[in-house]
């Protein structure tokens, strides 16, 4: 329903991929030896059972992994061919270029819905083209309709649905080129959840969308790839398998992914 | 099955304990209220608009106020917070920040001994190095000596304010690319503004009826003193004073005063419980 819809003006190529990531939380290994691309303007789903290391796989794109006090990571993630990791690069500047959506919206409590739009380059903007970022995003996100005559109220006012889109806005307000979301619809109401599903597809054309989601329905109506993760007996996130999502769902080549899908198990 | 027997035993002992417990926090309630009331009673002939706002009189003559007294303690206290704030916050956002290893939990130590320490030491500390080698007793002498009494206070709530704003909050901020002392500054600190504002407001209620450090620091004054390098009039010191004084009149006017502490401290608390209800409507989305 969105690349395949959208002509392709480009070849599918990759913009972001990991090489041999592993993570961890002391000595434990989180996520095992993953090697993955993910396809620009398109919307990889990363699936798995809980415990399989889909969210810290995510957080290691953004290096937001790391301020977790005893995390740590190995082998290389390529953004743009240059590894986000090497010594010397500014994580700020890396998480500037790959945004994040987190799974409970997190809109900024004492910040109005105009600011927390605007939040990642407010400082420099006069009044004028702070309300111009924030229209762009703001519609970007699907959500200037609904908030247009109340910018200078708290975000807390808004509904579950509207603080995660406003906080779609403020990442997309970055002008990033890769989005990262994890489970952004796992605390939302079915109808919310499908205002976000929605917005995901009209965000793939300008963004490359790497999405966590435990649902598989969302996963299928959603991604144009998915990733199956699954975690060995001593509870290291592996990648299984990756795919289109139709193939994936429909032909996947490892049998621990049809089980899974099937239902079988996670 | 539990005999009827055993099941009267049981409910009689839960409704003697229930009981008892109730005693117990009637009893604790009740003589703070004896207290207040007790203060009221004696010291609410003594204010009037004159008691507020005029220098007191020499023994024999009557009427006269503590105003002198009223306007140091907040001159003192004005002082004392605002080295406290600054200070406070600054080392409770590093606990918060950097918070794990030797050093934070050295200052975490230092600070909850600090806190322990009994006030007329540290009275005695500021004597030594800001009265003694000066040669006179100073407003800014009591201010310092409060500032030491409200510090571990002010460390180790803001360090709690900033620890309790979600860590998703921290990590929305810094997903976006900003700073980790940008990320603290404009989002994290405002979101645990009205705890800290609670946490101040409780150290100044904390320093407001503090009597003991300022015998040998403020000393005292009979004159509208506003020079913090000068000894200064307090409201606490007064009432000691006059309390402890021979004569009636003064005596009531030590009640009066007493009563004025109170009424402080009770509308700085009654402040510091708003902030807090603040607080967690803020944080509980």
């Amino acid at each position: 329903m969105t690349a395949s819809a959208t002509p392709a003006i480009a070849p599918p190529e990759t913009v972001l991929a990991t090489d041999d990531l592993s993570a961890y939380y002391g000595t434990h290994q989180a996520v095992g030896n993953v090697s993955i691309a993910f396809r620009r303007q398109a919307i990889t789903a990363l699936i798995g059972p809980s415990g399989c290391g889909k969210t810290t796989l995510l957080r290691c794109l953004n290096r937001i992994h790391e301020l977790a006090f005893d995390a740590c990571v190995s082998g290389r993630v390529l953004f743009d061919n240059a590894d986000i990791y090497e010594w010397g690069t500014d994580p700020m500047a890396i998480r500037r270029r790959i945004g994040m959506v987190f799974q409970r919206p997190n809109p900024f409590p004492t910040l109005s819905i105009l600011d927390n739009a605007v939040a990642a380059g407010g400082r420099r903007l006069n009044r004028r083209a702070k309300l111009e970022v924030a229209e762009r995003a703001l519609r970007a996100a699907a959500l200037w309709d609904e908030v247009k005559d109340k910018l200078s109220r708290s975000p807390l006012q808004l509904s579950g649905g509207q603080q995660q889109r406003l906080c779609i806005a403020r990442a997309v307000a970055a002008e990033p080129d890769v989005l990262l979301m994890d489970e952004p619809t796992a605390s939302l109401d079915p109808i919310a959840t499908a205002v976000i599903e929605e917005l995901m597809a009209s965000l793939a054309n300008q963004f490359t969308l790497v999405a966590v989601t435990h649902n598989m329905q969302q996963a299928a109506r959603v991604s144009d790839v998915a990733a199956f993760m699954l975690a060995d007996e001593s509870r290291t996130g592996r990648l299984i398998e990756v795919d289109d999502t139709a193939k994936l769902f429909t032909k996947p080549s490892d049998r621990r992914t049809e089980d899974y899908i099937t239902g079988r198990f996670g | 099955m539990i005999g009827t027997a055993r099941l009267r035993r049981r409910r009689v002992s839960a409704s003697a304990g229930a009981a008892l417990t109730l005693l117990c926090a009637l009893l604790a309630a009740g003589a703070l209220l004896v207290i207040l009331g007790y203060v009221v009673v004696q010291g609410i002939g003594a204010v009037n608009w004159a008691f507020l706002t005029q220098l007191p009189r020499p023994v024999g003559m009557t009427g006269g106020g503590v105003g002198n007294g009223i306007l140091g303690t907040i001159i003192i206290i004005a002082i004392a917070a605002a080295m406290a704030i600054p200070l406070g916050l600054l080392t409770g956002i590093y606990l918060a920040l950097f918070g794990r290893g030797t050093i934070p939990e050295a200052l975490r130590f230092l600070s909850d001994v600090l806190s322990g320490v009994p006030s007329i030491a540290i009275g005695l500390f500021a004597y030594t190095v800001l009265v003694a080698p000066l040669k006179h007793f100073s407003a800014f002498s009591a201010s310092f000596a409060f500032m030491m009494l409200m510090l571990p206070l002010l460390v180790r709530t803001s360090e709690q304010a900033i620890r309790s704003v979600p860590q998703t909050v921290r990590e929305g901020a810094l997903a976006l690319g900003m700073s980790n002392f940008r990320a603290t500054m404009r989002v994290v600190l405002p979101t645990a503004r009205p705890a800290i504002i609670t946490a101040l407001l409780l150290a100044i209620a904390r320093v407001t009826g503090e009597t003991a450090p300022l015998l040998f620091t403020a000393f005292g004054s009979q004159f509208w003193e506003t020079n913090p390098g000068r000894p200064m009039a307090v409201l606490a010191l007064q009432v000691f004073n006059y309390a402890i004084s021979p004569y009636a009149n003064w005596q009531a006017q030590a009640w009066g005063g007493a009563l004025l502490l109170i009424v402080a401290v009770l509308i700085l608390s009654l402040g510091a419980r708003y902030m807090l209800s603040q607080a967690s409507r803020r944080l509980e989305s």
